[in-house]
């Protein structure tokens, strides 16, 4: 069949073409040495919610600003999973991203983002400094990016079912639990680290120091907890909105959350509370970071300088709802004054305690080696978990 | 495109039209290559060079991929029983699906075609058809609210609920996909003359056996063309089975999961359904089931 | 009809009814939520509202990604009509090699689950460098259009006679003449009948829209739009609003189509 052999030539060409500029080097990319004139665009990736130009909600638009006042008209592609804005950044065509710890990392190994020379940041001195050159957002001393905003996974159940109040994780890595079939769990690899921090205190002999650097054995016994959990799962969630409708609902009545979760369910009256368990718990710190392919490098330290100044911190935090990185925001959030307490926003103590989430590899994160699984395990293993 | 030489002088056009009325290749070259550059090169390429890519295999930083052809990723798909399962229960749950439809289809069709008055035919298929573009995620999310343990609405009303998981999945792909199934039926119908259903009633067949004896057989190609829909449309699910499915992953939610991640790995998994469906496409072809899609 | 007695005939009036019932029940929540003074998923509504109407009629986003899903069917619509009536021509008027694969191969597209479609789709276009647009949706909603219209279309030339075409050759009517004068207004319903379902299947389609459109919230599509807007808090309404408005729209074409093509033709919808 002569159809066939043209498109298996074509199909041919095609790859080959593929090999010739799949491969991404390398890239030796410094940081900017000072911020010129704005190059009139800027592509960015970014959670929903992060950069909102008022067309979801005419009240809620801090970009319009930003081009009036640089130059620089925003395309945001909304990211929805980690991977996603990973595969994003390969494509070389965004600026910057909003980065979480379960991305940051391997963009940074990657060669996908540069290093970011933070003295062109006026904003920068006022961010907390609990979310400065940490593991996910720098390498080898270099600052990789700029904190947008933080929060921490809670355990989160509904008063009228879960009775005790939970104080700890094990409610829900129990395979006996009342509550089977209610549970819900974060559904993404980067949940393995919870039940590595679980285990760091109800397994103590294993020895984990740190949930994002696990040996095999280690990765090992988190997975087949994992596994004992599943038994137990009613749903896992990755779309926060379907898990707030199902703790509002009724059908899940326990599991990890988001703070601003609850405060939506709370809205709606559904009776439902937070606690952050004695085991402590994981997190998540987003930065925003610059492409080391960035067609538009001034709009995008623009753009990192006007994300973190304290007006636009204040919507951005208070529409998202998460502890903005700039605690100057705290004073400006006037929908609700309590916010950066009820969001913990300032208090480094609690910070300190929350393990953010990084992308594990195989040169251990906390530098204790060359044998920790990689995020390619982790990705595979959470397949295999959830069956 | 021939239409718009129209515009041409008359006298070209009409050497051109002399030009081709005496050269039937060069016709059907004219029609053919468009519809072959676009299927065979951009298409059957796209998916050839998917293939390739399911030959390649991430590096072990899964930062990138390793462009070395090999057969890692079909190992680990054979190996891993998690996929042997995942593979096993998506194609039984678009069987599961395919059959009920058919079921559920079977009569509603006949009626609509066969029993209904003229205008309430016209209504019938209307009421068949609008739910068609009543958003697909839209709907899928009605059914959480629909089944949700406890809490929602057949829960608060009937006191039972299915909940979320393997039967849900089931249930809203057989809803999603049923239309899908209904229409080539009724069509089919349509075009069987009533003549020969009152020809086999008056020959002593009771209703029962015309339909199983003359209905049924008749509309095949009509049912088969269904089943393409709801079959591979479940098949390729990961959307309603990530909002009703509760835990339960199928071919797609890996796929889509992977995709971003491991991308050689997405693309050999995705092999499966398409081996699957190209069988059942070279099987049916002999119905004539694919020109009633 | 005497081929079924009143018992049946009853019997299978109760299952249309139950299986109508069926089919509109999710929809009929929706359009009860979209009324509900709770942003919430949870049964019964708390309270009526009309505010996310008026919120919803004033959202630039919604309506933008209304316009870009009315942009994109059509292109994909315009480029289906033109290669699914060539291939069918090809198809019913010659014998040529590559006949058979190339009838199945026009099908592939839709027989082929979307994810697969679509992950095929995006990484052939990220290797050969074009960048993820409304183009590049364009082409991947076209590529699985193509079929209804082939199908619809070879249909109906089957029924036509090709004796017609040369009564008007004989009568010295060029090709082109013969097309315009003779062909077309014989092809003309079935034509609007898989034009129509080529515009349904683009303007819902979410899986490979996922992978093939581009960057930018500006060029959601209105699935985009009520994907990423069911994943906020509090926009849930407002997708319900959404969703009833455009299936009520919908009531016009699909009548419309009903009433101009009759039952012939492929799957009326998908």
């Amino acid at each position: 069949m002569r159809s066939r052999q043209i498109s298996v030539a074509l199909g041919t060409t095609l790859a080959l073409l593929a090999a010739g500029c799949g491969s991404d080097a390398k890239s030796g990319a410094t940081a900017l040495k000072s911020i010129g004139k704005g190059e009139g665009s800027l592509q960015l990736i970014a959670w929903a919610g992060y950069a909102e130009n008022g067309s979801t909600d005419a009240s809620v638009d801090w970009v319009t600003k930003f081009q009036t006042d640089t130059g620089c008209k925003v395309d945001v592609k909304v990211g929805n999973t980690s991977d996603e804005m990973f595969q994003l950044m390969q494509s070389g065509a965004y600026d910057g991203v909003s980065a979480s710890g379960d991305s940051s990392v391997r963009m940074i190994d990657a060669g996908l983002v540069s290093p970011v020379n933070t003295s062109l940041i006026k904003n920068y001195a006022d961010i907390s400094p609990f979310l400065k050159d940490q593991p996910y957002n720098s390498s080898d001393g270099k600052s990789y990016g700029i904190p947008h905003g933080w929060g921490a996974n809670y355990l989160m159940y509904r008063t009228d079912v879960v009775n005790p109040p939970p104080d700890s994780w094990s409610v829900v890595f129990d395979k006996n639990s009342p509550y089977k079939g209610k549970i819900t769990a974060y559904d993404a690899p980067i949940y393995i680290a919870d039940a590595a921090n679980y285990l760091m205190s109800a397994q103590p002999d294993l020895g984990i120091v740190d949930p994002y650097s696990l040996n095999q054995k280690q990765f090992d016994a988190a997975v087949a907890l994992l596994k004992e959990q599943r038994k137990v799962i009613g749903e896992y969630w990755s779309n926060y909105t379907v898990t707030q409708g199902a703790f509002e609902q009724g059908s899940t009545a326990l599991g990890t959350t988001w703070q601003v979760i609850a405060n939506l369910a709370l809205a709606n009256r559904a009776p439902v509370a937070t606690v952050l368990p004695k085991e402590g718990s994981t997190g998540w710190s987003d930065t925003w970071m610059i492409s080391s392919k960035s067609k538009h490098p001034n709009c995008m330290y623009m753009w990192m300088e006007y994300i973190t100044s304290p007006e636009v911190q204040a919507q951005v935090a208070s529409y998202f709802g998460e502890a903005p990185a700039n605690p100057k925001a705290c004073a400006l959030i006037t929908a609700d004054p309590t916010h950066c307490d009820v969001f913990k926003a300032e208090d480094s103590a609690f910070a300190k305690g929350i393990k953010f989430w990084a992308t594990p590899r195989k040169k251990c994160l906390d530098g204790k080696g060359n044998d920790c699984v990689p995020f390619s395990e982790w990705i595979k293993a959470w397949t295999g978990i959830k069956g | 495109m021939t239409a718009a030489l129209d515009s041409g002088p008359s006298t070209t056009r009409r050497r051109v039209s002399r030009f081709l009325s005496a050269r039937p290749n060069w016709r059907l070259a004219g029609l053919l290559t468009g519809p072959a550059l676009w299927l065979v090169v951009l298409y059957v390429g796209s998916l050839i060079a998917l293939f390739l890519t399911s030959l390649y295999r991430l590096n072990d930083a899964g930062t990138g991929i390793v462009e070395k052809l090999g057969t890692s990723n079909y190992r680990d798909l054979l190996d891993t029983a998690v996929y042997r399962t995942i593979a096993v229960r998506t194609i039984g749950i678009a069987a599961l699906v395919t059959v009920i439809d058919m079921i559920v289809a079977l009569p509603i069709a006949f009626y609509i075609a066969k029993m209904a008055t003229p205008k309430a035919r016209t209504v019938l298929i209307t009421a068949v058809l609008v739910p068609l573009w009543g958003s697909y995620l839209v709907k899928a999310f009605a059914w959480r609210a629909l089944l949700g343990t406890p809490g929602g609405v057949f829960d608060k009303t009937f006191g039972a609920s299915p909940g979320y998981g393997l039967p849900a999945v089931v249930i809203v792909l057989a809803y999603l996909w049923l239309p899908y199934m209904i229409v080539p039926i009724y069509a089919g119908l349509d075009r069987l003359p009533d003549s020969l259903l009152e020809a086999s009633n008056d020959l002593g067949a009771g209703f029962w056996l015309t339909f199983r004896g003359v209905v049924v057989p008749m509309l095949l190609p009509a049912i088969v063309a269904g089943s393409v829909f709801t079959f591979s449309l479940s098949m390729g699910d990961y959307i309603a089975v990530e909002l009703v499915g509760g835990p339960t992953q199928m071919i797609g939610s890996v796929v889509y999961d992977q995709f971003a991640s491991n991308l050689p790995f997405a693309a050999a998994f995705a092999t499966v359904p398409v081996v699957v469906m190209v069988i059942y496409l070279l099987g049916i072809r002999r119905t004539g089931a694919l020109e009633n899609l | 009809m005497k081929y079924a007695n009143r018992a049946t005939r009853t019997g299978f009036a109760i299952w249309a009814g139950a299986v109508i019932i069926f089919l509109w029940l999710p929809l009929a929540i929706v359009a009860v939520l979209s009324f509900n003074s709770s942003s919430s998923l949870a049964w019964p509504p708390s309270g009526f509202t009309g505010r996310w109407w008026s919120k919803a009629l004033q959202n630039q986003g919604a309506r933008d990604a209304l316009m870009m899903s009315l942009k994109t069917a059509v292109g994909a619509t315009a480029i289906a009509l033109l290669l699914g009536t060539a291939a069918a021509f090809a198809v019913q008027r010659f014998k040529f090699f590559g006949r058979e694969p190339l009838s199945l191969m026009i099908v592939l597209p839709i027989a082929l689950p979307g994810i697969v479609t679509g992950i095929a789709l995006n990484s052939a276009f990220r290797q050969i460098g074009l960048d993820l647009g409304m183009l590049t949706l364009i082409i991947a909603h076209a590529t699985f259009c193509v079929v209804v219209v082939y199908n619809n279309v070879l249909a109906r030339l089957r029924r036509l006679s090709p004796n017609i075409e040369e009564a008007s050759a004989d009568l010295g009517a060029d090709l082109f003449q013969t097309f315009r004068l003779v062909t077309f207004p014989l092809l003309r319903s079935a034509l609007l009948a898989g034009g129509l379902l080529a515009f349904g299947l683009s303007f819902d389609e979410i899986v490979v829209t996922t992978f093939t459109n581009g960057a930018g919230s500006d060029l959601q599509t209105l699935p985009q739009w009520i994907l990423s807007n069911l994943s906020r808090g509090d926009q849930q309404p407002i997708v319900n609003v959404m969703a009833t408005a455009v299936m009520l729209l919908s009531l016009i074409p699909v009548w419309a189509a009903q009433r101009l093509t009759g039952a012939q033709g492929g799957l009326a919808g998908r």
